[in-house]
């Protein structure tokens, strides 16, 4: 097995200058507060340190003077040093973790909105989950390196200072001796990060191996049992599960050594201490408070240290998390806008299509040289086999696609002229697949546009029949719909679907049919719902209905991207070409069900 | 903790190991408590008249006990955590094996996500108990009990006030864990909706386009950030007061060590090195009381956990060998006979098949045909067991197919089920899939027979070609006449092809079937397509209509009848025509 590597997994190099002065721009807009935050930082940094020199104040000058209330006092700055550390950390955590919460929001805000504005030829070419995840997962890994890794950096800096201050204003010579074991335990301590680093990537890439073998095998656990190869899987599945057992207890080696090796530097601190401390002592010129107080802070080092070393970490996995973030930020796969475009007021509703070519790839053509006229009010019916250009032809009239030759008007306008939002306001489409959203029926109707109002939603409801079956909910209108309407039936879909066209009331209608495969009282309510819908606007229909076909002003008839036909149902059966097929594979059933 | 009951024969299995683990625990408390006395003893010597030699004496003993403490600390570690991650092997091992024997029904209803996240979180979660958990409480209450008696020994009243902010110190975590857990939940549901809408929005991206509701969309995606921020603030606003506790309960102890010790050092009760052995013991025993209120949580995690793992560990087989088996069948010719066959998905659930009677000789073809629905796969799927009747019999040679051992049963009925499902490996370990040894002629014949030889030698590395993400995407028809070259290769009595050839152009696949002639010559096979053009030749067709058997015959008797097939040969027909109008 070779081994797994997915864009999401690959770890990049811990630093990179440039990423990190693009991830810092994010954090401009709250300068001041980081800089207030680093200053107070600094400030609690120090009262940590203090407290072993106060007790070393209440050795030397107050327990051995036998002075209580000195005793007392000295009790009471402690207390009150640590009162005061623990409340400014603790608004300062909070301060800090808000700081990085807000970045965040920033950057999740920015990608969503970057991501709406991409055109469909983006969406077409990558899997949906690989953008959810970079506006949510990958965001999420930056959290660290805002909410605590900036800030955080100077705390753990200046907690070091702030010792190595107290140790050298008490007592030069003792702070070196009981320095020396600082080099090991810095050294000992990143070659412990690091080691642990590997082995945790060595054990994420065998509980990859895992995961991906259970994933795959559950998939496929019909193949595995249908070939009765449970005993050979088991076999690979315990290697599997056994190198990753292995990895693992590799990696404890690493913990089962660090931390030892920790307890054992600081006795050997204290060794040093009381061995060239007390030589000092013996010799009068060290006092016991100063030893005392030594031995507390060398205690302290280890914490700030440990928390350097995984500084590191933080900062990989936002390397390459925001490598991600940018790539998606640098793609510019827009549709654009004219810079000037003219202002439609209202339009009439005719549209034009001249020596229209268009290929989605720029070479395989999928539409060719369409010429077609359709009049304000009229309908038209577009037919065609499988693979004919049928629901092309909808893609570049609302500019979903630019197309590569030839051009459509809108009224005799261009429609690249046109505010791209001002021509899908007037250009309702309804898509075969109808695409519910987690709502309620009347936020799906409405889209949630504050401009459509509950009457109108309900008017749209009544028009093309949804009202019956909507009446009939418990909550109806604020019917809860989940996840892609998955507790309503297709038809009501369907319904739904045209009370949202209906309600944004548009000029122009397209409408891709759904091929009719529901019970025959529900197509009944549809095609009486698609003739109201069609009434006084300009309409395209894709058309898998006989009465829509038979409704139709002008049947047009694609094959291979090319307009073959075109005419009305009867003149078309009549010339016993394309049409006639394709009337007699999809029609005429149709035909039937209707006598 | 009645679910955790569950390890107990797996804690049996490790238990010298882990007997092994608690003796050094013992071991390495002892030093680590003895080295304060050393401290003590140096620090009081100092207040009096000592020898630099006395202190170099002491320095030595310290780092000899911690090197000593230091090893078996080491191997506490080796031992119990080492064992927690066999553990963890043992039971992610029984809990494969077991999935591995589930019926095809619960994985039907079961999403793979729910499975991993068994299989990885629940399994995690017993870990952390077997592991940590154990380790620390066994630890915990061993220093305690001996730090504790050290510490009176010296001076039972300081003990007794050093001591007294400690137990909030475990009551706090416990809290606190189970606050941040809850939090935590929280923040993953905000989570989870956040993910939702950016799926749903990416889904449906051609709608919202189309109803210019970007911004509207945006709008919301933004006020569901804010509530993200928000959840995430008040865990932030739980999580701040951890540190600050800490440092206020524990530097609390040392402060009363200070002063009241400090006062008795004054009235010379004590002396300035027992108030050294009191913070450092102080220091010793602060981790474990934060450990101990840790491991309250992990054990009630681990519980719930293992209640999940129980659940899906009393999930029946349902589809296994049983005491009507007959062990004696070793062979099967070939003969299929459904006698009276219904089949429903679930008690509730509508009839899929209906009282079907069909036989099927030794050696023939069957095609069936039918609408998508209409119980076509449910059929086959019944004659490899993958599901069992709910009424009446499939029989095989005479033998109702729950008698034959599943052995004999699977390995001689070969099903190419619709949905072609290969593996990340080479093309070759895919093919061969089925067999037992390596056979490369069998596998290069099978390979031409599916019409897929030519393939495999336009990729880079040939049979040795890696399948899926991480070597060559195979088109459709690729991946189906590779799955069915697999089931080729294992010889089968009985060959099944479920719509085999539905992404395979109708060229290629008059080719396989020209192929396959020869091969199924001895052979039962029976056939499933929407193409009356893969059926014609069968020796007996039969049209499944909502399941039931519409119509039976040859091709010419079904046309004949001008019914169903009739209908959809001459639709057949005409999408041919359309097909090559150029």
């Amino acid at each position: 097995m070779s081994d797994i590597k997915q864009e999401d997994e690959i770890l990049g190099k811990a630093y990179d200058a440039k990423l990190m002065k693009r991830l810092l721009i994010y954090i401009k807009p709250y300068k001041k507060y980081v800089v207030f935050a680093i200053v107070m930082n600094i400030f609690v940094a120090a009262l940590g340190p203090l407290r072993p020199y106060l007790t070393k104040i209440a050795i030397d000058d107050y327990i051995a003077n036998s002075n209580y209330n000195g005793l007392m006092m000295i009790s009471l700055a402690l207390f009150g040093s640590l009162i005061l550390q623990a409340v400014v950390q603790y608004f300062l955590s909070y301060y800090t973790q808000y700081l990085g919460q807000k970045t965040l929001y920033d950057i999740r805000t920015q990608l969503f909105e970057h991501t709406h504005k991409l055109a469909l030829k983006f969406y077409d070419r990558t899997p949906i989950g690989r953008i959810v995840t970079r506006t949510t997962n990958d965001v999420e890994s930056l959290s660290e390196l805002f909410s605590s890794g900036i800030v955080m950096v100077f705390s753990d800096v200046f907690i070091i200072l702030w010792i190595l201050s107290f140790m050298f204003f008490m007592d030069v010579s003792l702070s070196l001796v009981s320095l020396s074991v600082l080099p090991v335990l810095f050294y000992g301590t990143f070659l412990f990060r690091k080691k642990v680093r590997e082995s945790y990537r060595d054990v994420r890439l065998h509980l990859a191996r895992l995961n991906s073998y259970m994933q795959e095998h559950v998939t496929g656990m019909n193949i595995v049992q249908i070939f009765r190869k449970e005993k050979d899987e088991f076999k690979n599945f315990s290697k599997i599960n056994s190198d990753h057992r292995d990895a693992n207890i590799k990696s404890i080696f690493y913990y089962a050594i660090f931390y030892p090796s920790v307890e054992l530097l600081s006795s050997i601190a204290i060794a040093l201490m009381i061995w060239y401390g007390g030589g000092e002592i013996i010799n009068g010129t060290l006092t016991l408070g100063v030893l005392f107080a030594f031995i507390q802070y060398t205690e302290m080092f280890f914490r700030p240290i440990r928390d350097l070393s995984e500084k590191y970490n933080i900062l990989q996995t936002s390397m390459a998390s925001s490598e991600r973030i940018f790539k998606l930020l640098d793609n510019k796969t827009f549709i654009r806008n004219p810079e000037n475009p003219i202002k439609l007021n209202g339009v009439k509703g005719k549209i034009e299509f001249r020596d229209v070519w268009f290929a989605y790839d720029d070479e395989n053509y999928v539409l060719k040289n369409i010429n077609l006229n359709i009049n304000p009010g009229e309908t038209v019916a577009i037919v065609g086999h499988t693979g004919a250009g049928k629901s092309t032809l909808i893609n570049i009239l609302t500019r979903f696609y630019d197309i590569n030759k030839g051009s459509i008007l809108l009224d005799g306008i261009d429609i690249r002229d046109l505010d791209k939002r001002d021509l899908r306001k007037f250009i309702s489409v309804v898509l075969q697949d109808v695409f519910l959203f987690s709502g309620n029926i009347q936020s799906n109707i409405s889209m949630d546009n504050d401009e459509i109002t509950e009457e109108k939603i309900i008017q749209a409801a009544k028009t093309v029949g949804a009202e019956k079956f909507i009446s009939n909910l418990p909550k109806r209108y604020k019917e809860e719909v989940k996840e892609r309407g998955a507790t309503l039936s297709v038809g009501q879909k369907q319904l739904i679907s045209f009370a949202r066209a209906l309600a944004y009331d548009p000029k122009i209608l397209i409408l891709d049919e759904a091929t009719s495969s529901i019970d025959t009282e529900t197509e009944k309510i549809i095609q009486d719902a698609i003739e109201k819908l069609l009434v006084g606007r300009t309409a395209i229909v894709i058309a898998h209905r006989l009465s829509t076909v038979q409704n139709a002003d002008k049947i047009i008839v694609l094959h291979k991207g090319e307009i073959r036909e075109a005419g009305n149902h009867q003149e078309l059966l009549a010339k016993r070409g394309i049409y006639y097929k394709l009337y007699q594979l999809q029609y005429k059933d149709q035909e039937l069900l209707k006598t | 903790m009645k679910n955790l009951f569950t390890l107990k024969k797996y804690f049996l299995k490790y238990k010298t190991d882990l007997i092994w683990g608690v003796v050094f625990i013992l071991v390495s408390n002892a030093g680590t408590v003895y080295l304060p006395i050393l401290l003590k003893n140096a620090i009081n010597d100092l207040q009096f008249n000592t020898t630099q030699t006395k202190m170099i004496e002491y320095a030595l003993l310290i780092v000899g006990t911690s090197i000593l403490a230091g090893i078996f600390r080491y191997l506490i570690r080796q031992k119990i955590i080492v064992v927690s991650r066999e553990i963890e092997y043992d039971l992610r091992g029984d809990f494969w094996s077991h999935i591995q024997k589930l019926p095809l029904r619960y994985f039907q209803n079961t999403s793979t996500g729910n499975i991993m996240s068994h299989a990885t979180n629940d399994i995690n979660a017993v870990r952390m108990f077997i592991g940590p958990a154990v380790m620390y409480s066994i630890d915990t209450v061993m220093r305690l009990v001996i730090v504790v008696s050290i510490m009176i020994s010296l001076n039972w009243q300081l003990t007794l006030y050093a001591l007294l902010p400690l137990p909030v110190l475990s009551v706090f975590v416990y809290k606190i864990g189970k606050l941040i857990h809850e939090k935590y939940i929280r923040i993953q549901e905000n989570f989870s909706q956040l993910t939702t809408l950016a799926q749903e929005n990416f889904s449906g991206i051609r709608v919202i386009k189309s109803y210019v509701r970007e911004a509207n969309e945006i709008k919301k995606w933004n006020k569901l950030s804010q509530e993200y921020i928000k959840k995430n603030m008040k865990l932030v606003r739980v999580q701040a007061v951890i540190m600050p506790i800490l440092y206020i309960i524990t530097g609390l102890s040392i402060i009363i060590v200070i002063w009241i010790g400090g006062i008795k050092v004054i009235e010379k009760e004590m002396s300035i090195g027992d108030i050294s052995a009191f913070v450092v013991y102080l220091g010793i025993l602060i981790w474990p009381m934060i450990a101990f209120g840790w491991v309250m949580n992990i054990i009630q995690q681990a519980e719930a956990s293992m209640k999940r793992l129980n659940k899906i560990f009393s999930e029946p087989y349902e589809i296994d060998d049983s005491e009507q088996t007959i062990h004696s069948i070793k062979k099967i010719k070939g003969e299929i006979e459904f006698r009276n066959v219904s089949f429903k998905y679930g008690e509730n659930l509508p009839a899929v098949l209906k009282k079907i009677n069909l036989k099927i000789p030794v050696g023939t073809t069957l095609a069936v045909i039918g609408h998508t629905g209409s119980g076509k796969t449910s059929l086959v799927n019944l004659i490899v067991r993958l599901y069992d009747p709910t009424e009446g019999e499939v029989l095989i040679d005479g033998y109702n197919i729950k008698n034959i051992p599943l052995d004999i049963l699977r390995t001689n009925v070969s099903l190419v089920p619709q949905e072609s499902f290969l593996f990340s490996d080479t093309v070759f370990g895919n093919i061969s899939y089925g067999l037992r040894e390596i056979n490369e002629k069998k596998v290069k014949e099978v390979s031409a027979i599916a019409n897929f030889d030519k393939d495999v030698e336009s990729f880079p590395d040939g049979y040795q070609t890696i399948v899926g993400e991480r070597g060559i995407t195979f088109s459709g028809g690729q991946k189906q006449r590779a799955s069915l070259a697999r089931a080729l290769a294992t010889e089968p009595r009985i060959l099944i092809l479920d719509d085999s050839f539905s992404a395979v152009d109708t060229h290629t696949e008059e080719e396989i079937l020209k192929n396959l002639r020869n091969y199924m010559k001895e052979r039962t096979s029976i056939i499933i397509s929407h193409r009356i053009s893969t059926v014609k030749d069968a020796d007996l067709i039969v049209v499944i209509d909502n399941g039931i058997i519409a119509e039976r015959g040859t091709h010419d008797e079904l046309i004949a009848l001008n019914g169903i097939y009739a209908d959809l040969h001459f639709k057949q027909l005409l999408e041919k025509e359309l097909e090559e109008l150029s």
